[in-house]
């Protein structure tokens, strides 16, 4: 049995989903207007269903945000700007690439990527995870946090550019280079410029680092928390965990939680 | 290495008064009193001292005078006291020298030269204490038209649907300064004032204490570079939400709070580690542009279901009225402009003095620019830095504002002298400090009653001027430029003011 839902319209085409039996529905994202789709996104948390599937997705912006409940959502197609910003606890599995800014300032929930991402993966974000299959943008992680339990995580599959890590004061970065021939040498500049907190695990070699950071080896607990995240990534991707830890990763650290401290005269 | 600086300020006591009660001794925060037992004397050490009048004010005899240092280098109108004194600490820490407050100097305000009119013969003033008088604003984003329908037996209807308002019984709210920067106790006086006044209290960037969600109705949620305690309950928990571009006091700028203040509590509000640099840094690392920032309201929009009204706050910089254009294209209900006079918790002294310009000026150029572009009404505009007066107030609405921010005024309130020293974290006065032995010298209590107690003044003296007007709703003050003249203004500055010349 299926039942039609459809939301009140604010530009273009009305927004629709068939709501099946098993708490799961089906929208065809063609032609909307990403105001109506994310109310229709609203109404169908509201309603309590569970599954969302949302194909012919083309440039939607905010795909999960202000969905409070543990929605899962599959994405076919290319999500817009800012996907899953403030993102409070839904899981979004998207298949393609993903634009900018997605999960920014992200406080919860999951999003894992079959495809590429744009500039500024997890700006500012305060919890969840996020896992990129191939390579991202600019920018990636810049001023992540930690408090306590709330730890965010983003693995990148391939290679991330300039100001990675930036600002960042809390949180796990993993970059793998997976899609890197021969030696693996990530070609980003200023990684970690500004870095007063968090830890980033490079698989291989980073061009130039900011001087707020130190290159170490991994602890024994570094190694567990990799060896962890590396196998969640692979499970998603169904690719080989174990060969991928087999190359050296580095690990970068801040200098000091203080970076700025003797910058003033009092 | 031996200091050069001289100590800003001379300690004297009156032996005969004083009756070594150690009150400034517990009093001051910088360690400038002391009491020596063997000798039964109080002694003092006045290189610390930073005139914040803490001590003077609680002595019980009066006994303390805190005098500017006699010995001053010799005058000079370019190398003032201030330029060596600045000179030798840098020399001294190789550092940029650091002050709060807003700037200090007296030639960037036109308040003082814009003077307000007043009925005579020609038309009645109003007496507001007997007759009815409009201080209530609406902040939000007005419609183009309102759509109305004639129905049968309800009358008439409004069909246009309205974008969310905030409701401001008069037309001051209170401007964003951190839980950091200031204590928990001034954040609850804020909230309490701004409630009972039936008014707002802007969080600043540090995020909303728990125990202040009660009071969310009359929050704006801020949400700036650094994005600190910025989660959805947050965003859900003000009445609106303000995008923090830039500050007055340090245009173009971010901010450190320095580990030291980052106490338990405010690591739990910000929710960053206990101890680290809360860095705010200069730009939103999401707006490079105006495209940009029509991504960050819309995603906040969405993040609240379009029940919010969303602020954009920029410094008041030379091309503000551009910036404010694209500010309201972009889709904000509220332009906040921060001028060069508005105050911090702290900022380079060099930026705050130099960096910016006068609210006045911004004001008039930003409400004409929109007015030209016929999108005056898609948002309010709220003027901000430097209004230290219901006058201030009244002239800044004559001049385009919907509504007023003021920070300084509510602090200086509960006890804020303006000593300029924010920055050290040991506000005497219990006020831009975290540290919980000076904290508690706020009782929110008393204070909530000092803030309302300003607001209602303000609110009444207001209320006189335009009744002396004759005018009877603040709604007819309200970019009604007429209303003022300029006094030692040159042509060019009346014209961007667009007032006309006193006796003209
Ligand atoms: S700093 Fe304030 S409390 Fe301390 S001596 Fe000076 S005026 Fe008194
Ligand atoms: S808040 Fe405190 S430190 Fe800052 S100017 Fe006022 S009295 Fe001085």
């Amino acid at each position: 049995m299926t039942r039609k839902m459809v939301t009140t319209c604010e530009k273009g085409k009305l927004a629709e989903s068939l709501i099946r039996k098993d708490k799961s529905a089906l929208i065809d994202a063609t032609g909307i207007y990403y105001r109506d789709l994310n109310s229709l996104l609203r109404s169908l948390d509201s309603e309590g269903i569970e599954k969302i599937q949302i194909c012919n997705v083309y440039g939607q912006r905010y795909i999960g945000t202000n969905l409070d409940n543990h929605l899962r959502i599959d994405i076919y197609g290319t999500p817009g700007n800012d996907l899953g910003a403030f993102m409070n606890g839904a899981n979004i599995t998207v298949h393609g690439n993903v634009q900018d800014a997605c999960g920014n300032t992200m406080d919860h929930g999951q999003i894992v990527v079959h495809g590429r991402a744009g500039d500024l993966v997890g700006h500012s974000m305060r919890g969840g995870k996020i896992f990129i299959r191939d390579d991202a943008g600019y920018r990636v992680g810049i001023h992540m946090k930690e408090y306590v339990s709330k730890r965010p995580i983003i693995v990148i599959g391939g290679t991330a550019q300039d100001f990675l890590g930036e600002y960042m004061a809390g949180g796990v970065l993993v970059v793998l280079g997976l899609n890197m021939k021969g030696e693996i040498r990530h070609n980003a500049r200023f990684v970690g410029t500004g870095m007063h907190g968090g830890k980033m695990f490079i698989r291989g070699e980073v061009r130039h680092v900011g001087e707020e950071v130190t290159i170490t080896d991994l602890t024994e607990e570094d190694t567990l928390l990799l060896k962890g995240l590396v196998e969640e990534f692979c499970g998603y991707y169904d690719l080989d965990a174990e060969k991928i830890l087999e190359n050296k990763f580095n690990k970068l650290i801040p200098v000091s939680s203080r970076p700025y401290g003797n910058l003033y005269a009092y | 290495m031996k200091s050069y600086v001289c100590p800003e300020y001379i300690v004297e006591r009156d032996p005969d008064r004083c009756i070594r009660c150690k009150v400034c001794v517990n009093q001051c925060s910088y360690d400038t009193h002391c009491y020596d037992e063997e000798d039964d004397c109080m002694l003092s050490k006045s290189e610390n001292c930073v005139n914040c009048q803490r001590c003077a004010t609680f002595c019980p005899t009066q006994a303390i005078t805190i005098r500017p240092n006699p010995n001053h280098y010799r005058s000079n109108a370019n190398w003032t006291q201030e330029v060596l004194t600045g000179i030798k600490k840098q020399a001294e820490t190789g550092g940029v020298v650091l002050t709060g407050m807003g700037c200090d100097k007296p030639n960037l305000t036109y308040w003082d030269r814009l003077l307000i009119n007043a009925s005579q013969v020609t038309n009645p003033s109003i007496d507001p204490l007997r007759e009815p008088m409009e201080l209530r604003t609406y902040i939000g984003s007005k419609p183009d038209k309102l759509d109305l329908e004639t129905v049968k037996g309800d009358g008439i209807i409004l069909k246009t649907k309205l974008a969310p308002q905030l409701q401001l019984e008069t037309p001051i709210m209170f401007s964003a300064m951190s839980y950091g920067s200031i204590s928990i106790n001034v954040h609850k006086s804020l909230a309490r004032a701004a409630t009972e006044a039936g008014t707002f209290y802007n969080t600043g960037e540090g995020g909303l204490e728990k125990s202040l969600y009660k009071y969310g109705d009359h929050v704006i949620v801020q949400v700036a570079s650094g994005r600190f305690g910025v989660h959805p309950d947050y965003l859900d928990a003000g009445a609106a939400i303000e995008i923090k571009i830039g500050q007055g006091a340090k245009p173009g700028i971010g901010g450190h709070l320095p580990g030291e203040k980052v106490t338990e509590e405010i690591s739990k509000t910000r929710m960053i580690p206990l101890g680290t640099d809360a860095l705010s840094p200069a730009p939103q690392h999401d707006i490079y542009s105006i495209e940009d920032l029509r991504q960050l309201i819309y995603a906040l929009k969405e993040a609240t279901d379009y029940t919010k009204p969303v602020f954009v706050k920029i410094a008041a910089v030379h091309n503000a009225a551009a910036i404010a254009s694209g500010i309201v294209r972009a889709g904000a209900d509220a332009v906040v402009l921060d001028g060069i006079r508005g105050g911090t918790g702290a900022a380079p002294r060099i930026t705050r003095d130099n960096v910016g310009i006068p609210i006045e000026m911004a004001l008039a150029a930003v409400d004409q620019r929109l007015r030209d572009e016929g999108i005056r009404n898609k948002a309010s505009v709220i003027a901000a830095g430097g209004i230290k007066s219901s006058a201030d107030v009244l002239k800044a609405i004559a001049l385009g504002a919907d509504a007023c921010y003021i920070a300084t005024a509510a602090l200086v309130s509960l006890g804020c002298t303006v000593c300029q020293k924010c920055y050290t974290g040991k506000c005497p006065w219990g006020i831009a400090t975290t540290d919980l032995w000076l904290t508690k010298r706020i009782n929110p209590d008393i204070g909530a009653k000092r803030l309302a107690g300003l607001l209602r003044g303000w609110s009444l003296e207001i209320m006189e001027m335009m009744g002396g007007m004759g005018i009877n709703a603040i709604e007819s003050v309200r970019g009604n430029r007429l209303v003022l003249r300029g006094v030692g203004l040159t042509d060019k500055e009346l014209e961007i003011l667009g007032v006309r010349m006193v006796g003209d």
